[in-house]
Order: structure tokens, then C-alpha cells, then sequence
């Protein structure tokens, strides 16, 4: 059977600029955005991509939609190879990313979503018959007549997800699609991308992330990924399952603490995150330990440093459990820095 | 083959519509993009008046004028347009589209070219009647032969521009900048291109105005000929081989450019 995409070693590396050595030599500074990344998709799977800015999400969109070229390796979109033959990969695609500012502030919604349908060859009555349908589906029927000028971001990235459903793909690339939208934009996003899915078995979605709920409610599955590299690939359910004999504790403490890296040496710890919490003054404290009975050498080492506990709880793994069990940071940590 | 021909030229509907769109939306647009440059074009015609320059000269002018527009089209509203759909997003979305990017800038030009031909007309028709052009048209036939030849090499010289500021951005957007005022002169707009000299007039038909203009005004003015650098059938023969070159030059100056831009990670960088 042949997937729907495919990744063979693929590397990408980028110059980061002229550093000079001691022989005053001037080599160029790389930068690894993906290093020997080997993925299988299957036709059909909406298939989540996770990781923290900069992990190498939109380099592995932007070699597979044949907007990159790896520097080694292979990348293959429906058995097609995305650097020899483009233009073929291009017929099977389309892509959508989470800030998007595409179109013309001169057009309409609905003008603007035909001139994009209009580079895939549809025609324009059955592209403006599911630019309606979408823009329902998606609650923007009264915007279809407003310039796009005028758009909120939420209603302008609602925009540009129709535009890349509108030419019905056989893969769809999305990358970080709901990317600073407001709770209910999200869902009403979340909702089109998952029944568009379910109601063509055939067709396949890449999608980036860096929300783990999202992931976990959308993916059939997930490969984490960090600095490159490909951490983990499996459903959501069996990567948290992973996690099972672990004991998983969140912890709210009342200070915005520092030396944190203090509790990576508790005896019992495996893996341990935090976020602050500016607002409130407080920190949110995640551990992964060995079992439950560590968790007194982890409230001890709260006590001794002054600080109160005002809540602990003992969770179920989620996704972004696990990522801190592989990474050993939250996806907060790296979002923040 | 037929699907494909069938999507590039939707594409090119497409991508014109926003521009024949906007003309209409927009159409203040006319009090800068045509009344003003009638302005600049007048003050030429006063010159060569006051120097007491044959009658011919005010033609030469107007029509010079006119095709300013053509030129400042290509250069700013197609050969630069990759920059702005850069910035845009769009540039992206054009890429990873099944269709060819002359298509694209076909889409462009076409858009462009009804712009730019509004304020040509417009330069060129109440330029003519304000200050009385005489025409003396030898051959209508060749004189549309040259002026459609002479904007499908501009337009094709637009295409390969664009394939640098696919790439390149803003280091491209000062080449081009550049290249504006030098073409007025080198292309002879307000004068005939044979008072640079032969030499340089020759130099400067590689750029298709110089030859266009100068083809032009041999066959709509009398003393046009006089004044004109080559054969009027040589620089017919000329701009056929300057169309062929550009086109082709561009098709692969866009491809080059592209991969290159995979290769960098440089094509859908923005704020270079």
C-alpha cells in the first residue's frame, strides 16, 4: 500500500550566518530543522505533527508542499517524490497556515476565495457552491459580501481554511491552523477539519500543532517532535498509555519560583516542567515520578524553600505529559524562551 | 495537457480579476495615475515649443508619454509584484498551486496592462487634442504590429525581473528602482533614441521601448522617419526575437530562481 506521505531520513538544515574560525576561515553556522525524520501516514488519517516553535514543524510542511527542498533525503506525497517532480505533488495539495494575512484587501470574501479556487481549475459555479457551503458550515455567510479588509483575525483565518477546503485536496497540509483564535473559532475550526475527514475517508490532513488538546482531539495520531528530531509517533491513547506507570502530579504553588532545576535532583523525579504564572504570582509545577511515593520528597523540597502548596493533584497522563517525559521541558518552557 | 492549459488560464482570469476589480472600486486612481503624468508629459511639449522644435517633436512627446505607463507598469506592478505578494502571503499560495507562475504573471499583466492602457489612452487621446497632433500614419498594420510586439517583450522583460524579487525582495526592489529614470533616457521617451547616437541607440534597443517608440514614430509622424534609428522592418524582426528571447529567458529565470529559493530557504522568507 502506499501512504499518503512519507519522509525517508529527511534532513533539512539551514545557514544561520558567517561565523569566523581560527584559521579565519568564514564557514557558515547550521542550523538543523529536521534531522533524519522518517514518517509514515496513511490515506485517510488526519495525523498531528507536535512540538514547540521552532522544532521543525513548518520546515516539514514546507518541504512537503514542495515550497523547500531537504538538503538529504526524501520526502514523498502520495508515493511522489516532492523535490524531483513538484508539479505533480502539487495537483494532490493544499496548504493553510495559522496567521495567514493572504488576499486582497480590494475583494470581497467570496471574491477572494473564488480567485484562489481559481488556481486549482475548478469551476467557478461549483467553487462558489462550496465557498457557500464552507462559509455556512464555518458561520460566515453575512461576512461573504465584506472586503476582507475589514475582517477580524478570527473571521479572516476562517477565511483561509475555507480556502484550503474549497478545492476538496487529497492532502491537506495545516499548519498551526488555529493559531491565536479565540476558544470558539478554534472549535468551529477543529469541527470542520474533523468532519471533513470522517465524511472522505480518502483524504488525508497533516496538521502542526503546538496544542496538545488540539492533537488529542483531532489526531489519529502524533508524532512529537524537538529540535528536529522525531521523539515519539504513536496514536494519542497509546502515548499516554505509555505514561501509565508513571505517577503524574500537578502541583500550584503560591511563589513565582526560581533555581528550578533543584527538583530534577529530587529522588524520584524522572521528568519535571513548570509554567509561571505572572498574572496570579504563582507557578504550575508538573512531575513525572517513578510512583506515588515520591511525591512527600517533592512537597518536602516545596516546604524547605519557603513556598506553599495551593493545590495537588494526581492526573491521568495527557499529551503534554508526555512530552515532557521525552523533552523533559513543557511546550511553555520552549514557547516562552 | 488540456486540464492543464483549462486551470493556467483560469488562474490568469483569476489572478487579472483582482486587478480589473480594483480599477473599478478604486477609481480615484485616475486623478494620479492619469492626469498627473499628463502634466510631466506637457511640460516636454512646452520645452520643445519654446526651442521652437519641428511640429513633429509634440508627437513624439505625447506618444512617448503614453507608453511611460506601459513601462511603469512592468517594472512596479508586475516585476515588483512578487515582492508585495510576498509580504502579502500570497506568494506561497501561488506556489504551491498546480499551476505555471507565467500564468500567475500573465494574470498580472493582463490586470496591469488594462490599467496602464487607461492612462496611455488617456495621455495619449487629450494629449493629442490639447496640443494638436498631427498624425501621418504610414501603415496602420505595422504600427499595431509593433506596439503589441513591443509589450509582449516588455512584458516578458517584466517576467524575468520578477523571477529577482522572488527571490531577492528588497535587495531586487532597488535594482529596480534603478532601472526607472535610466530607461527614460536610454529608451529616448521625450526624444527620438538616434540623438543618443547609433551606437548607443543600438545599445539600448535590447530594451523593447527603444525600438518600439522609435518604430512607432517612424510610422505616425512625418519626419518620424528621419529621426528614426533602424529600418522599420528591422526593428520588427528585432522585437519578434526580443519577445521570443524574454519569454523563454523568463520561464527559466523563474525556474532557476524558485529551486534556487528551495535550495536557500529564501523563497517565502519575509522582511528580507
Amino acid at each position: 500500500m502506499s501512504y499518503a506521505i512519507e519522509t525517508l531520513d529527511l534532513t533539512r538544515t539551514f545557514k544561520k550566518g558567517k561565523k569566523k574560525n581560527n584559521s579565519n576561515s568564514k564557514k557558515p553556522e547550521l542550523i538543523m530543522a529536521l534531522d533524519k525524520v522518517n514518517l509514515t501516514i496513511n490515506p485517510g488519517e488526519l495525523f498531528g505533527v507536535l512540538g514547540p516553535n521552532g522544532a521543525g514543524k513548518t520546515t516539514l510542511i514546507k518541504i512537503l508542499s514542495t515550497l523547500l527542498l531537504p538538503t538529504s533525503g526524501i520526502g514523498l506525497v502520495d508515493g511522489i517524490d516532492v523535490a524531483k517532480y513538484p508539479e505533480k505533488v502539487r495537483k494532490k495539495i493544499n496548504m493553510v497556515s495559522g496567521g495567514e494575512h493572504s488576499g486582497y484587501g480590494i475583494l470581497t470574501v467570496r471574491e477572494n476565495l473564488w480567485m484562489f479556487s481559481q488556481l486549482y481549475g475548478m469551476q467557478t459555479k461549483v467553487a462558489l457552491q462550496r465557498i457557500d457551503e464552507l462559509m455556512k458550515l464555518l458561520g460566515m455567510q453575512e461576512y461573504a459580501r465584506l472586503k476582507i479588509s475589514k475582517l477580524s483575525t478570527g473571521m479572516r483565518q476562517k477565511m483561509n481554511i475555507i480556502r484550503g477546503f474549497v478545492c476538496d485536496p487529497q492532502i491537506l497540509f495545516l499548519d498551526e491552523p488555529t493559531l491565536g483564535l479565540d476558544v470558539q473559532i478554534s472549535r468551529e475550526v477543529r469541527k470542520l477539519i474533523k468532519s471533513w475527514v470522517k465524511e472522505k475517508k480518502e483524504k488525508t490532513v497533516l496538521l502542526t500543532t503546538h496544542y496538545m488538546a488540539e492533537a488529542d482531539e483531532l489526531c489519529d495520531r502524533v508524532a512529537i517532535i524537538d529540535n528536529g528530531k522525531v521523539l515519539a509517533c504513536d496514536s494519542p491513547s497509546n502515548l499516554k498509555t505509555s505514561l501509565k506507570q508513571d505517577a503524574v502530579f500537578h502541583i500550584e504553588v503560591n511563589l513565582m519560583l526560581d533555581n528550578l532545576d533543584r527538583f530534577k535532583v529530587v529522588p524520584g523525579v524522572k521528568k519535571f516542567a513548570y509554567e509561571h504564572k505572572p498574572h496570579t504570582g504563582r507557578t504550575d509545577l508538573k512531575f513525572i515520578l517513578e510512583n506515588d511515593s515520591y511525591i512527600s520528597a517533592v512537597t518536602g523540597e516545596i516546604s524547605n524553600n519557603g513556598s506553599e502548596i495551593l493545590s495537588l493533584s494526581k492526573a491521568e497522563p495527557t499529551l503534554e505529559d508526555v512530552f515532557v517525559s521525552l523533552c523533559g521541558k513543557g511546550l511553555e518552557d520552549e514557547n516562552r524562551a | 495537457m488540456k486540464t492543464e492549459l483549462r486551470t493556467n488560464l483560469k488562474a490568469i482570469f483569476g489572478r487579472a480579476y483582482v486587478r480589473l476589480v480594483g480599477a473599478h472600486r478604486e477609481p480615484s486612481w485616475l486623478a494620479s495615475e492619469a492626469l498627473l503624468p499628463l502634466l510631466s508629459t506637457a511640460s516636454f511639449v512646452y520645452v520643445y515649443k519654446a526651442l521652437k522644435a519641428p511640429e513633429e517633436y509634440t508627437g513624439f512627446v505625447i506618444l512617448g508619454g503614453a507608453m511611460t505607463a506601459y513601462w511603469i507598469n512592468v517594472l512596479w506592478s508586475m516585476a515588483a509584484q512578487f515582492y508585495w505578494e510576498k509580504e502579502m502571503g500570497n506568494l506561497e499560495l501561488y506556489l504551491v498551486a498546480p499551476i505555471s507562475r507565467m500564468a500567475i504573471l500573465l494574470g498580472m499583466a493582463t490586470g496591469g496592462f488594462y490599467l496602464a492602457s487607461t492612462r496611455a489612452v488617456f495621455v495619449f487621446v487629450v494629449g493629442s487634442l490639447i496640443f494638436k497632433v498631427n498624425f501621418v500614419v504610414i501603415s496602420l498594420g505595422k504600427l499595431a504590429l509593433i506596439f503589441f510586439l513591443t509589450q509582449v517583450a516588455l512584458y516578458g522583460l517584466g517576467m524575468m525581473f520578477s523571477s529577482l524579487f522572488m527571490l531577492f525582495g528588497r535587495e531586487a526592489w532597488h535594482t529596480t528602482n534603478l532601472f526607472q529614470e535610466p530607461i527614460y533616457l536610454l529608451s529616448g521617451f521625450f526624444f527620438p533614441v538616434k540623438s543618443l547616437g547609433f551606437t548607443i541607440g543600438l545599445l539600448a534597443s535590447f530594451i523593447p521601448l527603444t525600438l518600439g517608440l522609435d518604430g512607432m514614430r517612424q510610422l505616425a509622424f512625418k519626419g518620424g522617419k528621419e529621426s528614426g534609428l533602424l529600418n522599420v522592418n528591422l526593428e520588427i524582426i528585432a522585437l519578434v526575437i526580443l519577445s521570443i528571447f524574454f519569454l523563454i529567458a523568463a520561464h527559466y529565470a523563474l525556474k532557476y530562481m524558485e529551486n534556487m529559493g528551495k535550495k536557500e530557504g529564501r523563497l517565502t522568507l519575509r522582511w528580507q
